[in-house]
């Protein structure tokens, strides 16, 4: 039998999460642990049963010279797209829930406990299975150099995958340590500290073993992220559990300092995680995609290093006009401000690839995909330092300006990007022509853009109505709109945004359908985007 | 590296090195970029000088400008209360019957009332204070605790059934079907009775249902059904009702009755904001 040792890790981990959950200490924690035996005892039994993990076509293998290690990847494909079509479909649910609020069902379907399923679901899930599958694909390639160790790469994946699924689940029962962006309770964390470090070693190992000279930019950013998230997710979540059989801990950290590490964490985790990560998956797929060399090597240095260390301090922005000293006020302020052209580097560099290769705009769907990314990722990293602005935060801050602010970069962002590497990937990873059909990549497309410029100018709405109508003071000194009236004029507009997001969703689930086809080795009969003169030639 | 090249298309050298296929330019930094960068720099430099900015063992940078946001909402709170010119102050120094009589003080009252209702009172009177089944409507002239100024500004600073405040405004009417005090048929005929007082489909009087009502209701709902404010008894005299006004509604509150409760916004608000929330409330249109 194959895998024996994996086999007995997973029945070892299912016993001691039995045995976790037998002496537990609170009911939520032995439910908890409880899931977390099911699911590891699940894994020994489908690693008996089957005979190998991955569909791969044995020709993949066979020209497969470089001896790259390719099945995780490949598996990771199929879970980008359905954690991507998870997380944004309970963003829809949890949008429409702020629209009619009848939609709430309690306690585990309420706002409060999908909200962060949502958010956790599309920036980790969704984003971070993302970066580890193509990190995966890009350190191998640009190494010349297969991965340090198939057994870390598959600890490192499925690992993760089990992190997710016990901070879903935990958010669903109710386990929470009230963090935004940093819910799931002390062990979760634990757990997904290990796998990071496991993350960190695969990572720099395989660079380290390259066969090229220099390392390659993408890397650098892969790297900074990898090494940052760490940073922040140990410091973070440092606390006292109530007990160590039990789902409960409280923060070391009290009053401002917890806001302001919460705060340090929080916009790091744009930064490194949602910027510098997916800018290393920009800078290889752009590239590759476009087949032209990438514009400046020197602005990518210039623009690397001013970005991760300028990002580090912008944190206290999110604490404008609260208890937080003014001298940290100012810091978070200026630290932004100083941001705006480091993160345009990025910008700069990934339109300026497409100088001499403008023309596949018209004829190449994956490519306006990458544009279009590019182009939300220069428009939110611009709107960032303007919202730092202390003045400007004063009308911005609380509102859904920035719940705008951040889905341009989510779903204009991170969500392209991450879409056009899986379109770049999947044929080649299984050895594919061709894409099942570009048309369907062209409805992806334009469903996700007209998705997102509706979502954004509504929040933008929404937001500034919000911020006027709660400073809005008669002659006499007294507010004019109570909380409740704010609420009840938003909502057109938060029927608008289930809309964009319900439009965006569902282009994910064309490009599931895409993707599932081209996976099976179908190729869709259908008219070429353009004039057949100028179509390219398949891949 | 050697193996430098030129670009066919942009006629820009490249560094020579190559990744899976991808080469680098060796396009220098973009002037507008590079400048652009600078003056954030130099914004950044100066806004730092200019504000508290930079910390040191103790305390930081101070900024040449002496900002300090705990000092500036002083002095916004200060200017707002200048602006005010006084007027809180005259509103907590004068009773609250006399604010309704005084032009300057009843305007800035009823505009600090109407901000608070919104704020405390809307969850169950409704934004226009009409109230709803078991929430007093504050529009009309019928008053469980009287509408008179003085009246209303007690019940708001004591509350309704508000057991942490002594004298907070406080009844209790028998369960009569319940606790067996009235039998079925009992509870029928006062039923009807009540209801012919102010016409309700179903309703009749009687001799019999006279006599109950007479002894169990009249005490607090007043021998004609006019209600007593002193006690809180309510009118049923007139089409005004807190719970269901139909016969089988009457029946349900004398068999088991409801009772509503309200916080005492004295201590949570403090009592100028009571006495603005009374003149507010009295100035609805049914105050007496």
């Amino acid at each position: 039998m194959r895998n024996v040792g994996w086999i007995i890790g997973l029945a070892a981990g299912a016993f001691v999460a039995l045995l976790l959950s037998a002496f537990g200490q609170d009911s939520l924690f032995r439910i908890h642990m409880g899931l977390v035996t099911a699911v590891l005892a699940l894994g020994a039994v489908i690693l008996m049963r089957l005979p190998q993990v991955a569909r791969v076509p044995a020709g993949v293998i066979e020209s497969n010279k470089q001896g790259y290690f390719d099945d995780p990847i490949r598996i990771g494909s199929v879970l980008i797209v359905f954690w991507g079509a998870v997380g944004m479909l309970v963003g829809v649910i949890i949008a429409l829930q702020l629209a009619f609020p009848d939609l709430n069902f309690g306690p585990w379907l309420n706002f409060g406990r999908l909200r962060p399923l949502h958010t956790s679901g599309v920036i980790f899930a969704f984003g971070g299975t993302a970066l580890i599958t193509t990190s995966f694909y890009v350190v191998q390639r640009t190494s010349r150099a297969r991965l340090l160790s198939d057994g870390l790469a598959w600890f490192v994946f499925w690992g993760y995958q089990l992190s997710l699924f016990m901070a879903a689940s935990g958010y669903l029962l109710g386990i929470t340590q009230g963090k935004e962006y940093a819910e799931p309770e002390w062990y979760t964390d634990l757990w997904l500290t290990i796998v990071w470090v496991a993350y960190l070693i695969l990572f720099l190992g395989t660079i380290i073993k390259r066969k090229e000279p220099h390392i390659y930019v993408a890397n650098w950013f892969y790297l900074a992220m990898i090494v940052t998230v760490a940073l922040l997710h140990v410091v973070n979540n440092i606390s006292m559990p109530v007990s160590f059989l039990g789902s409960k801990s409280y923060s070391l950290f009290s009053g401002v300092q917890d806001a302001l590490t919460q705060w340090w964490y929080g916009h790091n985790a744009v930064g490194f995680f949602l910027t510098a990560g997916f800018l290393g998956m920009m800078y290889y797929f752009m590239p590759k995609q476009a087949e032209r060399p990438v514009y400046s090597y020197r602005l990518s240095i210039i623009h690397f290093w001013a970005l991760i260390f300028l990002y580090i301090w912008a944190g206290p922005h999110h604490l404008h006009y609260t208890a937080l000293p003014d001298w940290a006020q100012t810091l978070g302020m200026v630290f932004s401000i100083m941001l705006w052209m480091p993160s345009w580097g990025g910008m700069i560099n990934g339109l300026m690839t497409l100088r001499g290769a403008w023309d596949k705009m018209r004829t190449d769907p994956i490519i306006r995909m990458m544009v279009i990314a590019v182009a939300f990722y220069g428009m939110s990293t611009f709107e960032g330092p303007v919202m730092s602005i202390k003045s400007v935060n004063g009308l911005s801050h609380y509102t859904d300006w920035t719940i705008g602010h951040v889905h341009s970069g989510a779903l204009g962002w991170v969500g392209m990007i991450s879409f056009a590497a899986v379109y770049f990937m999947v044929p080649r990873l299984w050895g594919r022509r061709q894409l099942y059909s570009l048309r369907m990549v062209n409805w992806h497309f334009w469903l996700a853009t007209i998705g997102i410029v509706i979502y954004a100018a509504v929040m933008w709405v929404s937001g500034i109505t919000q911020g006027l109508m709660w400073r809005e003071y008669d002659s006499q000194g007294f507010l004019v709109y109570s909380f409740a009236e704010s609420v009840a004029a938003l909502h057109p507009y938060y029927v608008a945004r289930a809309l964009g997001g319900a439009l965006y969703l569902s282009g994910v689930i064309v490009m599931a359908v895409n993707i599932w086809l081209t996976i099976a080795g179908k190729v869709r009969s259908e008219r070429p985007l353009v004039a057949p003169a100028t179509v390219q030639p398949a891949e | 590296m050697s193996n430098k090249e030129i670009d066919d298309l942009s006629g820009t050298e490249t560094t020579g090195h190559e990744w899976d296929g991808i080469k680098e330019l060796n396009t220098p930094l973009p002037r507008w970029w590079l400048w652009t960068f600078y003056g954030t720099v130099v914004f950044a430099l100066g806004y730092t000088i200019a504000y508290p900015a930079w910390p040191l063992i103790s305390s930081a940078t101070p900024g040449v400008l002496g900002f300090s946001s705990r000092a500036n909402l002083d002095a916004d709170l200060a200017a707002a209360k200048a602006a005010q010119g006084g007027v809180i102050e005259k509103i907590a120094a004068t009773p609250v019957a006399e604010i309704v009589k005084d032009d300057e003080l009843n305007r800035f009252a009823t505009a600090g009332g109407k901000s608070l209702f919104k704020v405390y009172c809307t969850q169950c009177h409704g934004t226009g204070a009409m109230g709803g089944v078991g929430y007093p409507n504050l529009n009309d002239d019928d008053w469980l605790w009287g509408g008179s100024i003085d009246q209303i500004y007690t019940t708001l600073t004591h509350g309704v059934r508000h057991e942490a405040d002594a004298d907070t405004r406080f009844n209790i009417m028998p369960n009569f079907g319940a606790d067996g005090i009235l039998t079925t048929e009992q509870i029928d005929q006062v039923a009807k009775q009540v209801a012919s007082l102010s016409g309700v489909e179903g309703g009749a009087a009687s001799p019999e249902g006279q006599q109950l009502f007479l002894d169990n209701c009249a005490a607090c709902h007043g021998d004609a059904g006019q209600g007593n404010p002193d006690l809180g008894g309510p009118a049923l005299s007139d089409r005004v009702w807190l719970y269901t006004g139909t016969l089988e509604g009457i029946k349900a509150q004398l068999v088991k009755p409801t009772h509503g409760v309200m916080p005492a916004w004295g201590v949570r608000l403090g009592d100028v904001a009571v006495k603005e929330l009374a003149v507010y409330v009295h100035g609805l249109g049914g105050g007496q």
